[in-house]
C-alpha cells in the first residue's frame, strides 16, 4: 500500500524519515516532504522516524487518503530528491509541541 | 586510484554495507570500496531475509546495484574474511575497514527439548524458503497439522505467513523450488503465534500484521487479555501509535467460517519445555502476569501451566552477530562493541569500524541501516584528516593472494542474476536461485 506525508510535516521538516528512505524516495520544497509512490517500494522505516507522524501508510484509500496520494505523487514529480538530513525549520519545535508530539 | 585515494574494505554486502559505500561515494570524491562477501552473491537479508511474497520490498536491490555500477567499486565474492584473508590484513592495507556481516547467529530457548525433531530455528527456516545455501540441506518435516511459532516480531510474522498461505499462492515468487516442493505437501493447518508479553507490547509493525489477519483462507483467533492500567497507558500515548493501531486491528478480526487454516495470536505465555519422545509432540508454556510501569512492563511467570500439542516449533527469539577474530564481542547483546560506529576499546590511531545489525543488534528493518550506516561513516570522516593514505603494495598482495578464479566480481554476479533470472521465467518466477555456491561458480564458466 502507498505512503503518504501529510500536513503535520509543514512548519516542521524535521527530515529524519530521509535517512530512513532506503529508495530516495523523498522530494521537498522549503514546507515540508512529498513521497513519490513509485519509487516507494512501501517499507514503512520512515513511519516511526518522523518525530510528528507525518507518514503514514494508505490502507483503505478514503477519499482523504486519495487526495494525500495525488498530492504527493504531484508534488514528488517536480521537486527534487532529498537524501540528506536537513536542519528542522525554525518553527519545528513548537509545531511539534502544538501537534502534541512534544 | 592515485595515491590519495581513500582506500576502505567492507565486509559484507547486505543493506549496511551497501548504505555505508554510498554513504562515502555522497561525501568523499576520491575513494574506492572493496566489499568483501563470502557469497558468490550479493545483497544479505535483502536475497536470504525478505520473504518472497514481499517482492517490493526487493526493489531495494535496483539502488544496490547503481552502486556497484560505481567506478569506484569493487565486489570481492565468493571471499570469506577470516578463511580466505585474515581481518589483520585488511587492516594493514586498507586506510578503514568497515565490519557489516550482519548478525547470522540466532538465540536459542535454552529450555528442555529444544534440540528435539521438528524444534527449529525460525533463521534456519528463512534461510531455507528463500534458498540461503546454508540452509539447503535442511529438512522440515511438515506433516503434522499444528506449529508453534515462539516470538513475536517481523521474522515470526514471516514464518507463520509462510506455514500458513497456500502454495499456490507462494508459486509465482522467487521462493526456492524445493521449499516450494515441501510446502506444497505441507498438512500444517495451524500455527500458534507465541509470545511472552502481552498484545500491547508485541513487536510486530501494523503492516505485518495486517499481513497476518489477511492471509487467504485463514481464520485469525486472539488470545483475550485483561488490560491493565499500565497498558490503557501505553495506549493511550500519542507517542506510540502503533500498539494503539495493532489493538484496533486485533479487535476488528472477525470469524471466517469457510477459513481451512488457523492463525492463534497467543500472548503471556513464557516457554518452559518442548515434550517428546522422539520428536516434538508438545510444547509448554508458563502463564506470565505483567508487572511495572508502561513502557517498562516486565513478564513474570506464574504457576499456571499451558500446553499446545504441535508436531513443529520454530524459534524466532532473537539474532546474534558472530565473533570474529582479534576483534571485541559482547556476547550477551551478540554485537561488537562501539561508539556510533566506532569500534570500543580498539587502535585509537587507526580504529575499526561496524554497521548494522553487528553494531546495533538485530531491529529495524532495511531502510534503518541506511540512517545506522550515514552515522558510522560520519565517524570514519571525522577520523581521517591529517592521516596519510596506505600504500597499494598490500591491497595488491591481498589481491594476488586470493585463490586463483574463485573471486566473483561484479561482472560475474550479473551473470549469475542473468541466469537466475532466465531459469525464472522457465518456471514463471521473478527468478530462480541457485541454492548451492557450486552452481553458483558453475554458472560463470571454466575460471580463467
Amino acid at each position: 500500500m502507498p505512503h503518504i506525508v501529510n500536513d503535520n510535516c509543514r512548519l516542521c521538516l524535521f527530515t529524519d524519515c530521509v535517512e530512513h528512505c532506503p529508495v530516495h524516495c523523498f522530494h521537498a520544497d522549503e514546507e515540508r516532504t512529498y513521497i513519490d509512490p513509485e519509487v516507494c517500494i512501501d517499507c514503512s522505516a520512515c513511519v516511526p522516524a518522523c518525530p510528528v507522524q507525518a507518514i503514514s501508510e494508505v490502507v483503505d484509500f478514503s477519499e482523504e487518503e486519495e487526495r494525500w496520494i495525488e498530492l504527493n505523487r504531484s508534488f514528488a514529480q517536480r521537486l527534487p530528491v532529498i537524501s540528506d538530513k536537513r536542519s528542522p525549520l525554525p518553527t519545528a519545535e513548537a509545531q511539534r509541541e502544538a501537534l502534541g508530539f512534544a | 586510484m592515485t595515491a590519495e585515494t581513500l582506500n576502505v574494505a567492507i565486509v559484507g554486502s547486505g543493506p549496511s554495507g551497501f548504505y555505508a559505500a554510498e554513504a562515502l561515494f555522497r561525501d568523499v570524491e576520491d575513494v574506492h570500496v572493496d566489499m568483501y562477501e563470502r557469497l558468490p552473491t550479493p545483497f544479505g537479508l535483502v536475497r536470504s531475509g525478505v520473504a518472497p511474497d514481499h517482492p517490493k520490498l526487493k526493489d531495494v536491490t535496483a539502488v544496490y546495484a547503481r552502486l556497484m555500477a560505481d567506478p569506484r567499486f569493487s565486489f570481492l565474492g565468493n571471499v570469506e574474511v577470516g578463511r580466505d584473508v585474515a581481518l589483520a590484513s585488511l587492516r594493514d592495507a586498507y586506510d578503514a575497514v568497515i565490519l557489516a556481516y550482519g548478525a547470522a547467529g540466532d538465540r536459542r530457548l535454552g529450555i528442555p527439548g529444544q534440540d528435539l525433531a521438528g524444534c527449529h530455528s525460525a533463521t534456519g527456516f528463512v534461510g531455507w524458503y528463500n534458498g540461503h545455501p546454508d540452509h539447503r540441506d535442511r529438512a522440515f518435516d511438515l506433516s503434522h497439522e499444528t506449529a508453534v511459532v515462539v516470538g513475536q516480531g517481523n521474522v515470526a510474522a514471516d514464518v507463520a505467513r509462510i506455514l500458513l498461505q497456500p502454495a499456490e499462492d507462494l508459486a509465482s515468487t522467487d521462493i526456492a523450488a524445493h521449499a516450494l516442493d515441501t510446502l506444497r505437501r505441507s498438512r500444517v493447518r495451524e500455527v500458534h503465534l507465541v509470545g511472552r508479553r502481552g498484545p500491547t507490547q508485541a513487536r510486530f509493525t501494523t503492516k505485518e500484521l495486517r499481513g497476518l489477519t489477511t492471509i487467504r483462507g485463514c481464520a485469525v483467533t486472539v488470545d483475550r487479555t485483561v488490560m491493565a492500567e499500565a497498558c490503557r497507558l501505553e495506549l493511550a500515548d500519542k507517542r506510540n501509535p502503533n500498539a494503539a493501531k495493532n489493538i484496533e486491528l486485533l479487535d476488528a478480526v472477525a470469524a471466517r467460517p469457510d477459513a481451512d487454516r488457523r492463525l492463534a495470536l497467543r500472548f503471556l505465555l513464557e516457554p518452559e519445555a518442548v515434550i517428546g519422545a522422539a520428536r516434538v509432540e508438545r510444547m509448554v508454556f508458563r502463564r506470565t502476569r505483567l508487572s511495572g510501569p508502561p513502557f517498562a512492563q516486565r513478564a513474570t511467570a506464574t504457576e499456571e501451566r499451558v500446553a499446545i500439542e504441535c508436531g513443529l516449533v520454530f524459534t524466532s527469539i532473537g539474532y546474534r552477530g558472530r565473533p570474529i577474530e582479534g576483534v571485541a564481542f559482547d556476547e550477551e547483546r551478540g554485537v561488537v562493541p562501539n561508539e556510533n560506529g566506532v569500534v570500543a576499546s580498539d587502535d585509537a590511531a587507526d580504529p575499526l569500524y561496524v554497521t548494522g545489525w553487528l553494531k546495533r543488534g538485530p531491529t529495524g528493518i532495511i531502510g534503518t541501516n541506511r540512517a545506522d550506516s550515514i552515522e558510522t561513516v560520519r565517524q570514519m570522516l571525522a577520523h581521517l584528516p591529517g592521516r596519510g593514505r596506505k600504500p597499494p603494495a598490500a591491497r595488491r598482495a591481498i589481491h594476488a593472494s586470493l585463490p586463483g578464479g574463485a573471486v566473483v566480481d561484479a561482472q560475474g554476479w550479473a551473470q549469475i542474476d542473468e541466469a537466475e533470472r532466465a531459469e525464472g521465467i522457465r518456471a514463471g518466477k521473478p527468478r530462480e536461485k541457485f541454492v548451492r555456491v557450486a552452481d553458483m561458480l558453475d554458472c560463470l564458466g571454466p575460471s580463467a
